[in-house]
């Protein structure tokens, strides 16, 4: 049995800022359950797409209930890879992304599609798609529901580190100089995370003020 | 952010401020020419790689995007 999630949004920048900052989103306030990120691969093609693999480990934060019943699954975090194309003249980037390991428990699959907004150019569309399974028998059904709701949380995390990147990006085109000197970080980032969240407010009022995107599929 | 390896990850950050400039200046501009970072990512490569061999790290032979053909539905 899997579990199926589909979400569309708006992300209020442009699609080359989005672009930069998916490189530049880890780490941020959000992301504390990323442990490391790697890029295991890349190459641009001959039609000037460029693909990479990125491979990030994270936490395995199990609910109480089930940590009783796979102990062993306590000691390793997950690995995930992402698998990503970057096309600069359709102005779209793909991703893909799933787990390794702990499969047994749980697979969680999910596609993403950034794309420059055909209404508003100053805009970029996120589609994502994600599928939840496990293979556990007579455990399927709850651990299927946790997936989903950590699964949400988690987009909901990433929005956040997103829209966190997207604002360190200097609007003078120097997206490469993210982080300043040690002693301006905190200030900054609870600058950041304000603005971040003040975005994000924006974001959900505007999404309400708007006609009815198709709503979460379960 | 840190590497899998962790003698990696001052390699990490030089490969990476290398390339978030290539990425915004020439590539998302359609700009082909060479990409100034090979080296560095050679170097980035070769110890990043080491890493993952010695921690077992499934990634060996998994096809791009694999599961993404597996998958059902649209």
């Amino acid at each position: 049995m899997v579990k199926y999630f589909f979400n569309e949004t708006d992300i209020k920048s442009k699609w080359d800022h989005v672009f930069s900052a998916f490189w530049q989103r880890y780490p941020n306030p959000f992301s504390t359950h990323v442990l490391t990120e790697d890029v295991v691969f890349r190459k641009v093609t001959e039609d000037h797409q460029l693909v990479t693999r990125r491979l990030l480990t994270k936490t395995n934060r199990l609910p109480r209930w089930a940590e009783r019943f796979f102990p062993t699954n306590l000691s390793r975090s997950v690995y995930i890879l992402e698998d990503s194309v970057v096309d600069p003249i359709n102005k779209r980037l793909t991703t893909y992304t799933w787990n390794l390991n702990h499969t047994t428990l749980m697979t969680v699959r999910e596609r993403c599609v950034f794309q420059e907004s055909e209404n508003r150019p100053a805009w970029t569309e996120l589609k994502r798609e994600a599928w939840i399974s496990s293979g556990v028998y007579g455990f399927s059904r709850p651990i299927q529901e946790f997936g989903l709701a950590r699964f949400k949380s988690n987009q909901a995390k990433a929005m956040k580190g997103l829209e966190y990147a997207l604002a360190n990006l200097h609007g003078d085109g120097q997206p490469w100089h993210l982080r300043d000197s040690v002693k301006d970080a905190s200030e900054k980032a609870k600058e950041t995370v304000l603005a971040a969240s003040e975005k994000a407010k924006h974001l959900a009022s505007a999404a309400a003020a708007s006609p009815q995107k198709p709503s979460q599929y379960v | 952010m840190n590497s899998v390896g962790e003698g990696c990850t001052d390699l990490k950050r030089e490969y990476d401020q290398c390339f978030n400039r290539w990425f915004a200046e020439k590539f998302l501009k359609g700009d082909r020419s060479e990409d100034p970072c090979t080296e560095m990512f050679k170097k980035y490569q070769s110890c990043v790689q080491k890493a993952i061999k010695e921690k077992d790290i499934p990634i060996d032979g998994v096809e791009f995007m694999g599961p993404n053909k597996e998958k059902p539905g649209s």
